[in-house]
């Protein structure tokens, strides 16, 4: 390859990489309410993993669940029918890398709203409370989490906060974290652990399709979950807090909770707002 | 164990997508740590005073860190300097600055092992340094370097699949959805997921051999 | 940078640990099962050759992590228990000693015949030519291939952080997940991987120079 040849190959995988570089950061720091507006199109986060809340179905390659609805009943409400939705998704890991990077809009990720985070990006109000607890296998000896003694293992999601609170309730316990809830899952069925731990209502949606496994025990704690924008986008965080608090008002907001857990047993709608 | 199920069409469809996803970021990447592995390898050799030596400690460095490292310091990392990548920009990214490092060393390998005599004649018929490198040197370093080269490609493809953990949708992650969904398609999908690696990895083997009898010749 | 090292020093020091012990059980295991294999490959029994073949052609083309998930995932649910540690290691192993095979097989197919037939010629079975003669002169060959994929396994154990495997790089996700300071975890995680594998990689490059005379 001859000596000019080379140099402008090189120049242009480097035009290239520094487009890529700045591509992120624009779009990041823009005021994103703007932009949605402009350019007729939005980006939320969501999970793709757990039934009844954010799940991809293979068939048809679409994301189904409570808060894959709210982000687009969201998204109407705020900006129009002519908006494109897009949906990107995220793991407990993932979800706070992909919302520094501008990479999306807003989280709607089953994101428990706690001052470290708060530290980091800007939360909407509670749309949500669900409450932390396990599930174990049918038949399983352990029926609440103070029963996972010493010589126990229990499977948490890394990046979650569940982790740290399952490691007060069972201090005794041996906490394995995996990187989302699908291997989580895998990982309990293999009988990697006794237990698996998370957010009620991401549990629900595992046992929904898994009649072998069951939850044990009352939640443990209290878990808010706030929809999670970057710092510095107070206009789309308005925004939302204010489509939020009409869609409860005026009902919509519990249609959706009926319509996705509706189903499970002992589901009280005044439990979760 | 639902082997039926397991190989439906739409399950094949999707792990299919996977694989298209692991091609795509494969294919980029190798391209592009070949040109740069290239560069890199000459200017390792060259011995330019402070740069090869720096250039050096760099590859060096690169080398020994684990690939996962490198993945989630570009994806979780870059964006504390203000470098935000998207997840297949930067699993292409990290992919290739390993890889690069990875390839350098094989180009610096097969260019020394090119008698030098090549090198003094090649200047001594008037040419410059990079053109006798490109025209006379690289050629014949080429013969020895191929397979190397070929297997480190087939090592970049299947390393493709740690880009799962930042959620690039490639085979690995797709194989994970779906048997994440239904425990019962577990060792159908697995073996239907090292098959398609296997498969892709093989092929690209076989076609190192076919060089490697090339250039023998 | 420092205070999170003073902070998790503990977990720091546990995880290079467990990279370390996992590297030594799979660098242990894949010599020998390559050694076993490598053997077969070049053994004139016809089903060793192919069992040998098809071992390496199998494991040489398919992703560590696959292979990895296998042991953690589907192995505990239809056959025995088998900790991520364990599942990591064995996963390791049987990786890389696919590689092991290959270079092992290079560098006793490069001693000359001549070797081989004098030996015989000279009395000894199989295997004496093989471990008196044939070895000593092929482990030269080896050892800078061998190097090579050594600092490889060292640094393919981070695999152990898709299986809770309690090594490096499950404690550097861990860590910079609960204190969102991902960059300065990540250097000092990456500075730990140098302390364990630049010292191999200078040793590797002093072999090499001093067996290529």
């Amino acid at each position: 390859m001859k000596k000019s040849k080379l140099l402008t190959l090189i120049t242009l995988i480097m035009a290239t990489a520094l487009l890529a570089v700045g591509c992120g950061k624009s779009v990041a720091d823009k005021n994103i309410s703007t932009r949605v507006e402009e350019e007729k199109s939005i980006t939320w986060g969501v999970k793709s993993d757990l039934r009844l809340v954010g799940l991809l179905n293979i068939k048809d390659n679409k994301l189904e669940g409570f808060e894959v609805d709210l982000a687009k009943a969201l998204t109407k409400r705020m900006y129009g029918d002519d908006v494109k939705v897009n949906f990107v998704p995220v793991t407990s890991n993932t979800r706070m890398a992909l919302l520094k990077n501008g990479n999306i809009d807003a989280l709607v990720a089953t994101m428990t709203i706690l001052p470290e985070r708060k530290k980091v990006v800007d939360f909407s109000d509670s749309y949500f409370t669900a409450g932390q607890t396990i599930i174990v296998k049918k038949g399983s000896k352990i029926t609440n989490p103070q029963e996972l003694v010493a010589g126990t293992k229990v499977i948490g999601l890394q990046g979650s906060n569940s982790v740290q609170n399952i490691k007060k309730v069972a201090p005794l316990s041996q906490v394995l974290e995996l990187p989302d809830a699908a291997q989580a899952f895998s990982a309990l069925q293999s009988g990697q652990a006794d237990a698996m731990t998370s957010d009620n209502v991401m549990l629900y949606g595992l046992v929904s399709d898994n009649p072998n496994y069951q939850l044990a025990g009352k939640p443990f704690t209290t878990e808010e979950y706030g929809i999670a924008v970057n710092k510095g986008q107070k206009d789309i965080l308005n925004k939302i807090n204010k489509t939020l608090a009409a869609m409860k008002k005026d009902g919509s907001y519990n249609k959706l909770l009926l319509k996705w857990f509706g189903q499970i047993p002992g589901f009280k709608v005044g439990d979760v707002q | 164990m639902d082997w039926f199920g397991a190989y439906s069409w739409i399950n094949m469809r999707y792990l299919l997508q996977g694989l298209l996803v692991t091609i795509q970021v494969s294919v980029i990447s190798i391209i592009l740590s070949f040109i740069i592995g290239a560069v890199l390898g000459v200017v390792r050799y060259s011995k330019i005073k402070y740069v090869s030596a720096i250039v050096g400690f760099i590859i060096d460095l690169v080398r020994n860190l684990p690939l996962l490292l490198i993945i989630f310091f570009t994806y979780f990392g870059l964006p504390t300097f203000g470098i935000r990548l998207d997840i297949m920009v930067a699993a292409i990214t990290a992919l290739t600055v390993f890889e690069s490092a990875m390839c350098a060393e094989i180009f610096r390998s097969g260019i020394k092992a090119v008698s030098p005599g090549q090198m003094e004649a090649a200047r001594a018929n008037g040419m410059t340094y990079v053109q006798a490198m490109f025209h006379v040197v690289f050629p014949q370093a080429m013969k020895l370097m191929i397979p190397p080269l070929l297997s480190q490609f087939v090592s970049l493809v299947k390393d493709t699949s740690l880009a799962t953990i930042i959620v690039l949708p490639e085979m690995l992650y797709h194989a994970q959805n779906i048997y994440g969904q239904n425990t019962n398609y577990l060792i159908p999908i697995f073996v239907a997921l090292a098959g398609m690696y296997w498969v892709v990895c093989f092929s690209l083997s076989l076609l190192a051999k076919f060089f490697d009898k090339r250039m023998s010749a | 940078m420092i205070e999170i090292f003073q902070t998790y020093t503990a977990e720091f020091m546990q995880g290079m640990g467990m990279t370390i012990f996992s590297s030594l059980l799979a660098f242990a295991g894949s010599i020998i099962l390559g050694l076993v294999c490598a053997l077969f490959e070049i053994s004139p029994i016809k089903p060793l050759k192919i069992i040998g073949t098809v071992y390496v052609e199998i494991f040489r083309n398919i992703p560590l992590l696959v292979v990895t998930m296998f042991f953690y995932i589907v192995i505990p649910k239809y056959v025995m228990p088998m900790s991520g540690f364990s599942a990591g290691t064995i996963g390791l192993t049987i990786y890389t000693s696919a590689f092991f095979a290959e270079v092992i097989k290079a560098g006793i197919n490069s001693v000359p015949t001549g070797q081989w037939e004098a030996a015989r010629s000279n009395g000894m079975t199989y295997l004496q030519a093989m471990h008196h003669i044939v070895f000593p002169q092929a482990v030269r060959i080896i050892i800078p291939p061998l190097g090579n994929q050594t600092i490889t396994l060292v640094k393919n154990s981070s695999v152990l952080a898709f299986v809770a495997g309690f090594d490096l790089m499950y404690q550097a996700n861990q860590i910079s997940s609960i204190t969102f300071q991902q960059v300065p975890t990540y250097f000092i995680v990456g500075i730990l991987y140098l302390i364990i594998t630049m010292p191999l990689s200078y040793l590797m490059r002093h072999l090499e120079n001093k067996l290529e005379v």
